[in-house]
């Protein structure tokens, strides 16, 4: 496993969906198998390139979710490996049994692709805005859950799953992401990154949250307290042996999600951790809220999704392991 | 479809209805109505019309089958265990742990069940997929889909009929078993869909009723639903629920009935009766 980290944390230029794109089209020119369907999506998905590519494997079904998931388990079955998209609650919620039973419980191959997680969701509002689709996704037997960082991550997810059977949902910001990894960085589903050294406390993130947690990392530095940061981009299967060496190490463990607390990330380290290594825990996320309407930026102050907010449960962590 | 052909498909009709009530009467309960109301659907089909290999279950160029009212799965089972799927004891384990034979389909479990089901409506989706993907193959296959008709209230039918409409998919052949009821009550009670086959034709696709229980007027649907390449066919077939079985198609709520000892034996003399009597005409 290579590891080489971006210089700085910038906004990277190539947006996510297009790397998406980019590299679903070059996977698509060597397989045959590979199939794309969109609920009237395309617009926001960027996938009209692939579908002026290969236009007899592009699928549009309109606006209906379910059916497209339960077309794509029916290609499946012909020998097709679907990837499909909408926004994360119509990819996810809406469609939740045909996932659960025409995808996982038929063992169909379906690559269900959610995008604008939780506050990136911005001027579409609560209606749009997915801060449960962790939790449903992970609730079912089987599937793979990844929440991918960065453009860098996303095209190495992408192949890998493209090689895999199963429901595999990938939670997906369109947009562009901060950059945390540098090409030659190798990543492998299942396994976490271990992207900062530490041993006082250990910040433990996952999507958008994981360039606010090495921010946080980094305030935590200059008061004199080295936290470790992991990335967990693979919420299903969870890496249980980095979250045990860090309950094991730090003793204290602070979890960041763009995502309601109740059944994401938050609870998926909790069950490993009450299970191996009781330790002191927080965690950063939605308090059980619906979404709303802002910009990202906004929203991230109204959630509390930031590296302030994770140094107060960092520091508190601390002060509880150490009461 | 010759008359030998006919007397064959309505012997093999029976034959799946005898040994569906079999099973389920050594359960002692189970979905019987809305299996033998497809008996003669399931006869046409796996008598000669599907392409299949019973020696190969998962040969890539068969024809695919989606019950997507799993419930009818006991009658599927039937069919495939006289076809030599798998062998006729088995039969009898239906729903008990452990089986290859569960209430509702399984295409993890059974040899030959092409598509699991059992949540009403996701079956139509997946034979369209199913359709699709055979033309992706360039396979010229046929992808045959169950409807029962309290399902086509589920929405999702109908989302799948637009799709395959726009789609042109002429492979693609579904039936709706029109017998009339659902778990609670009478269609027309409920939520009614009688006039179901204008409502597929808005839909885009050919649809028309049928007897359900005559084997040369559904062998005949198949062959003009067949000669149209570019429009898939809903063929809705006018059916008793329990039919051929007079201690069940008694009953008014007949969807999911337990079985007596007496009642077993006078459905299999009724159905052993007819038996004699088509293999005698």
């Amino acid at each position: 496993m290579a590891l080489v980290l971006a210089a700085e944390n910038v906004k990277e230029t190539l947006e996510m969906r297009k790397a998406l794109c980019a590299t679903l089209t070059d996977l698509a020119s060597s397989r045959e198998d590979i199939v794309y369907l969109d609920a009237d999506l395309y617009g926001s998905s960027g996938m009209k390139p692939f579908a002026a590519a290969f236009p007899d494997r592009a699928f549009n079904v309109g606006i209906a979710e379910a059916n497209m998931i339960g077309v794509a388990c029916g290609l499946s079955a012909a020998g097709k490996t679907p990837f499909v998209h909408s926004f994360g609650p119509f990819a996810t919620r809406r469609c939740f049994d045909q996932i659960f039973l025409s995808g996982a419980y038929a063992k169909n191959t379906i690559n269900v692709i959610g995008s604008d997680p939780g506050i990136t969701a911005a001027y579409n509002g609560g209606t749009h805005m997915p801060f449960e689709d962790i939790a449903l996704m992970r609730s079912i037997p089987t599937a793979v859950v990844v929440e991918p960082t960065d453009t860098t991550m996303l095209k190495s997810v992408v192949r890998q799953l493209a090689d895999m059977r199963g429901v595999h949902y990938i939670r997906l910001k369109r947009k562009n992401a901060i950059t945390v990894y540098d090409e030659g960085t190798t990543f492998q589903i299942g396994k976490s990154l271990t992207i900062r050294e530490g041993n006082d406390v250990t910040l433990i993130a996952c999507g958008i949250m994981v360039a606010q947690a090495l921010e946080a990392a980094q305030l935590l530095h200059e008061q004199g307290i080295e936290a470790r940061v992991i990335d967990m981009f693979t919420i299903k299967p969870i890496d249980e042996q980095a979250i045990v060496e860090a309950a094991d190490d730090t003793g204290a463990l602070v979890t960041c999600e763009n995502h309601n607390v109740i059944g994401g990330l938050g609870s998926a380290v909790a069950e490993v951790v009450v299970k191996h290594t009781p330790v002191v825990m927080e965690m950063v996320g939605v308090e059980d809220e619906f979404g709303e309407v802002g910009t990202e930026d906004y929203l991230r102050q109204r959630f509390r999704l930031n590296a302030q907010h994770i140094v107060e449960k960092a520091l508190k962590a601390i002060a509880r392991r150490d009461a | 479809m010759n008359q030998q052909q006919k007397k064959e498909a309505e012997i093999f009709a029976t034959q799946i209805r005898i040994e569906t009530l079999k099973a389920l009467g050594h359960l002692g309960f189970g979905h019987l109505g809305g299996a033998l109301s497809i008996a003669d659907l399931l006869s046409v089909l796996y008598g000669g019309e599907m392409k299949l290999n019973p020696q190969d279950p998962a040969w890539k160029d068969r024809d695919y089958l989606v019950c997507s009212k799993g419930h009818a799965g006991p009658g599927v089972y039937a069919t495939l265990a006289l076809k030599g799927y798998f062998p006729m004891e088995e039969l009898l384990t239906i729903n008990q742990g452990g089986t290859h034979l569960p209430s509702h389909c399984d295409r993890n479990l059974t040899p030959g069940i092409d598509m699991t089901t059992g949540s009403l409506g996701q079956g139509s989706s997946l034979a369209v997929g199913m359709a699709l993907g055979q033309r992706l193959n360039h396979q010229d296959n046929y992808t045959y889909l169950i409807l029962g008709d309290g399902e086509i209230e589920e929405g999702q039918v109908w989302e799948a009929a637009s799709f395959a409409a726009q789609k042109k998919l002429g492979n693609l052949i579904a039936f709706v078993d029109w017998n009339k009821k659902q778990l609670d009550g009478y269609i027309k009670d409920i939520n009614d869909f009688s006039n179901m086959d204008e409502r597929f034709r808005a839909f885009g696709w050919d649809s028309f009723v049928i007897n359900g229980h005559d084997v040369e007027a559904i062998s005949d649907a198949i062959a003009h639903a067949k000669s149209n390449p570019d429009q898939p066919t809903c063929i809705i077939l006018d059916t008793i629920k329990a039919y051929g079985c007079s201690f069940a198609s008694e009953i008014e709520l007949n969807h999911h009935i337990t079985i007596s000892a007496e009642q077993l034996a006078s459905g299999l003399a009724e159905l052993e009766a007819h038996l004699a009597k088509v293999v005698a005409e």
